[in-house]
Order: structure tokens, then C-alpha cells, then sequence
């Protein structure tokens, strides 16, 4: 196993933002048990405002770590701004990740984008 | 944080031995001759050489020519498929294996099928242990060889290697089998077993990394892997790495000592440690036969939760581990051997491997104890299939 960076491992051991959001207007789950990593993200969305996001996750360390820090980058954001955070970003967020993780990180954008996907087809007029 | 390591990972690799080191260091600055020189301080080498074949060869009731060193229980592995195979082409060229190999012989195998070989690999039933009727139902006129593993290294099964060493002698087929893990855990006696090659590695044993043996039955018709000098009899070319086969003489010895005491001592540590788990972790699967295991072994799947992410918890307590889920092997696919035994992709991302040795104390068990439930329900109220599982 390649090692993580601290940034990494910091959002590993304390996830900022996990749970669910009950009255979410947004929600994006991607990845699938068979490749071994699901990410599940949960927006509250207010004048085109993520005033909150949460996650949840089963898989690595790094899969933990992208989702954590994703919902740290996007909270306060715009749509327009959140929909430009990219894997490449997520990645230089945390310090780098291990190549091999680079699979499991792609994950937690494509679950934000979901969330978002979600809200603007059927969340807007919750 | 200085806290101190707690080393549950003994299947990967294992702690050399104060004994095993003390052996082995007059050979690097004292008797340092090349063993093939006639000065005496080549001959100490030599003679060094010898006596360590000589303890390999009592522990499995071998005779001293049948051991040859190797450079890895890998090498072994390696030299005993392919040279069989090519050794006897004429004869036929089919082998039988099964789908819970280590990879140094199921890559080995993919590579004589793309040099025009064919390998059958057997499946294991739900238990993790290979039925001999479907070995036998697999001969054909053409099988040369038939290789089953004498203990699973991912999930510690032990295979029926009595049976199909009954099945190799009666239809005159050669039967390699890797020791890799069951050396110092099993008594091994080849003749007993009709074994004609065993593979072993010093490391699992409490010796050095990169040196290991294969046995080769007297008369077995093999060709060599590695071609060069005329060391081990012509078998094996390359300069003897002379402390690493003192060190594998000295840890096979200390390791075959008291087998009984020892398997009586980490089966009772193993089964204190299974009991509590399924007590106090719901779902949760023990992998593999529940009596016909190595000793030391234990592999548990948690649903719900993923293998790594359990691992870097317990490494932030100090405890080592491994698990067989696809993000700490690299690839997308969970091991094969946890998929062999039927287990669906997402529950086997979610195994865990612990290996105990004698060095292992009862407080350090309990240690694991007290900390994994709090572990796996933290990760699994982070899990979105728990959730589900939930409601
Ligand atoms: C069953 C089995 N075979 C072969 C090997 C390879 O041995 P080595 O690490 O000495 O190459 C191992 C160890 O990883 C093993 O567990
Ligand atoms: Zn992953």
C-alpha cells in the first residue's frame, strides 16, 4: 500500500461533514459495491447557494479523504462554482494521492455532481 | 505517540527470530569464502550449507540430496511448476491446479498457458478447501503434474493433501504441493503424504526474507530454472546466499520444535478471538472451514464496511493487519480467494486477515478486542449500504 499524505490521513481519521442531510434538495450516489467504493452526497441548496453538504461511504482511506475534503471545498459555494471542482483538484487538496487511488477519487466530484444533477432536475421546488 | 506495535500480520511476513539472527552472523564477516572454494574458509561455509539442508530435510523426513535452496518460496514455486512441465513435455502437458493459489503459482501457470500448456483450476467449495473427487474427475492421460497449496495463505484452509497424494501415486502423476504457510505450523512428513516436491520459504518462520527451498524427490524428472554455476548439485546455479540458508536451517528448526505446543497455543488465541468477534459484531462471516485452518488464521468479513479503511484504523492503534479488499490490492477486484469461496464483491472488500505467532500474547488479543467493535460500527455509520441495512 502506497503511503497517504497527513492531509490525507487527517480527513481519514476526523471526516469533516459525514451523515445525511434529511431535508436535502440534492442527492448523488455513484460507484458500486463490486469495484469496492460508494459515495453517497447529500446538498441543501439555497438561492443557488450548497449552505450544506454532507457524505457517506464505504470504501478506503482515500475514498473517505476525497469525499471529506469535497464537501469542505463546495460548502458556501455556488452551483456554478461547485460544478467546477474536478478530481485533479480534490486530489491537490489533500496533498496528492497514491496513484493507484486516483480510481477512488474520481468518485466524490462525481458524486457532488450527482447531488447537483439531482437538485436541478427535481429539488428546486423543495 | 510512542505505543508500541501489535503484529497480527504473520501470514505476510514474520519477525526473525534472535536465535535465527545470532545464527546467521558469523556468515557475513567471519566465514564469508565462497562455499565452492577448497580453503577452509569456503568449507566453513560449506559445511554450514549442509547442516542447514540437513535440519530442512528432517523437518519434513526428507532425505538431504532431495532439498535444494532457492531464492524465494516464489522461486520455488516457479521451479517446481515449469520445471516439471518442460521436463516432462513428451509425456503430456496438462496440469491441475486450483483457483486458490498463491499467485506464484497461479501466474506461473498463466504463463505455461500462453507457451502452449494446459492448466485446469480446480474450484474450492463454499469451506475453502478443494474436494478430491473433483481433482480426480480433472486427470487426464496427458496430466503431468498436479499442484495444491498445503495451507491457504489468505484464509488458512488446510487441503486434503493425504488424499490427493493417494490420487498422484495411483495414477503416476507428479504432486507438488506449497508449503509456503504450513511449514513449522503442520507436521509434514513427504513420504507419508506422497509428496514429490514441497515448496518453503524462510520468512513465514520467524528467518530472513528472499531464501527458500524446494523439495525434489529422488528420481523426479525436473529441469533446471535457473541456469548458470554448477551449485546445488547443477540444480540451482548462483552463488549460495550462505547466512539467509543458516538462518532458514536455524528458523525451520526452531519452528518444527514443538508444533503441537504451539498449535495448541495460537488455536486457543484464535478461537477466544472468533468467539468474542461474532459476539459482539453483528453481520459478520468467518471465512474459510472453521476447524480444518492453520492455527494462527483468522478471516472475517464485515459487511457494509471496506478492508483498508479497517486497516488504517487499527494501524493508528499500532495493530498490524491485512485484508483482501481490491483498494489495498490495487486493482479493482477483491482477492480470489475470498471471491473463489463464493463471497459476492462487496462483502469480501470488507475482510479482514489476522495471523497470530507464538510471539503473540493473550493481551495483546484482548487489546484487539476491546478495539475492533468500536472500529467497524464507526465505519459503518459512515456507510451508505448500512444505512440502507438499517431502515
Ligand atoms: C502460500 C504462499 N506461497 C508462496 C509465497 C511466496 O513466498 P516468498 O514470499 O518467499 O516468495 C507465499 C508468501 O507470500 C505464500 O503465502
Ligand atoms: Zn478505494
Amino acid at each position: 500500500m502506497e503511503e497517504y499524505s497527513n492531509k490525507v490521513m487527517d480527513h481519514f481519521m476526523n471526516p469533516r461533514n459525514v451523515g445525511i442531510i434529511e431535508d436535502a434538495n440534492g442527492i448523488g450516489e455513484v460507484g458500486n459495491p463490486v469495484c469496492g467504493d460508494i459515495m453517497k452526497m447529500y446538498i441543501k441548496v439555497k438561492e443557488n447557494v450548497i449552505v450544506d453538504v454532507k457524505f457517506q461511504t464505504f470504501g478506503c482511506g482515500a475514498a473517505v479523504a476525497t469525499s471529506s475534503i469535497t464537501t469542505e471545498l463546495v460548502k458556501g459555494k455556488t452551483l456554478e462554482e461547485a460544478l467546477k471542482l474536478t478530481n485533479e483538484k480534490v486530489a491537490e487538496a489533500l496533498d496528492g494521492l497514491p496513484p493507484i487511488k486516483m480510481h477512488c477519487s474520481n468518485l466524490a466530484s462525481q458524486a457532488l455532481k450527482a447531488a447537483i444533477e439531482d437538485y436541478l432536475k427535481n429539488g428546486k421546488e423543495k | 505517540m510512542n505505543q508500541k506495535t501489535i503484529y497480527f500480520d504473520n501470514a505476510a511476513t514474520t519477525r526473525v527470530s534472535p536465535k535465527v539472527f545470532k545464527s546467521m552472523m558469523p556468515f557475513f564477516q567471519n566465514s564469508y569464502g565462497n562455499p565452492s572454494t577448497i580453503y577452509s574458509l569456503g568449507r566453513e561455509a560449506r559445511q554450514a550449507i549442509e547442516v542447514a539442508r540437513e535440519k530442512i530435510a528432517n523437518s519434513i523426513n526428507a532425505d538431504k540430496e532431495e532439498i535444494f535452496f532457492t531464492g524465494s518460496g516464489t522461486e520455488s514455486d516457479n521451479w517446481a511448476i515449469k520445471g516439471i512441465a518442460y521436463a516432462n513435455r513428451k509425456k503430456g502437458n496438462h496440469i491441475i491446479t486450483t483457483n486458490i493459489e498463491h499467485h506464484a503459482i497461479l501466474n506461473t501457470c498463466k504463463n505455461l498457458e500462453r507457451n502452449g500448456f494446459e492448466v485446469t483450476y480446480v474450484p474450492v467449495e463454499k469451506n475453502g478447501i478443494v474436494n478430491p473427487k473433483d481433482i480426480l474427475k480433472e486427470i487426464r492421460k496427458d496430466t503431468v503434474l498436479i499442484s495444491v497449496m498445503f495451507a491457504n495463505n489468505e484464509i488458512g484452509t488446510l487441503q486434503p493433501i493425504v488424499e490427493i497424494g493417494k490420487i498422484t501415486k495411483e495414477n503416476g502423476i507428479y504432486f507438488h504441493t506449497d508449503a509456503v504457510q504450513a511449514v513449522g505450523n503442520i507436521k509434514i512428513d513427504v513420504n507419508e503424504l506422497n509428496i514429490d516436491l514441497l515448496s518453503l520459504s524462510a520468512h513465514k518462520l520467524n528467518g530472513p526474507k528472499g531464501v527458500g527451498a524446494l523439495y525434489i524427490r529422488k528420481g523426479v524428472k525436473i529441469e533446471n530454472l535457473i541456469h548458470g554455476g554448477g551449485q546445488e548439485n547443477r540444480m540451482r546455479a548462483g552463488t549460495e546466499n550462505v547466512a539467509s540458508i543458516v538462518g532458514l536451517g536455524k528458523a525451520i528448526e526452531l519452528a518444527t520444535e514443538d508444533i503441537e505446543g504451539k498449535a495448541k497455543y495460537l488455536t486457543n488465541l484464535r478461537e477466544k478471538a472468533i468467539k468474542s468477534i461474532l459476539e459482539n459484531i453483528p453481520h459478520t462471516i468467518i471465512n474459510g472451514d472453521r476447524e480444518r485452518r492453520l492455527p494462527g488464521n483468522i478471516n472475517v468479513c464485515f459487511e457494509y464496511i471496506e478492508g483498508e479503511s479497517i486497516l488504517l484504523l487499527l494501524d493508528s492503534l499500532g495493530i498490524c493487519a491485512s485484508s483482501g479488499s481490491a483498494c489495498t490490492s490495487g486493482s479493482l477486484n477483491p482477492s480470489h480467494v475470498l471471491l473463489a469461496i463464493g463471497l459476492p464483491h462487496e462483502i469480501a472488500h470488507g475482510s479482514l486477515r489476522l495471523s497470530f505467532s507464538k510471539e503473540n500474547t493473550e493481551e495483546e488479543v484482548d487489546f484487539l478486542l476491546e478495539k475492533l467493535p468500536p472500529i467497524i460500527s464507526r465505519l459503518r455509520d459512515m456507510s451508505p449500504l448500512y444505512t440502507q441495512v438499517k431502515k
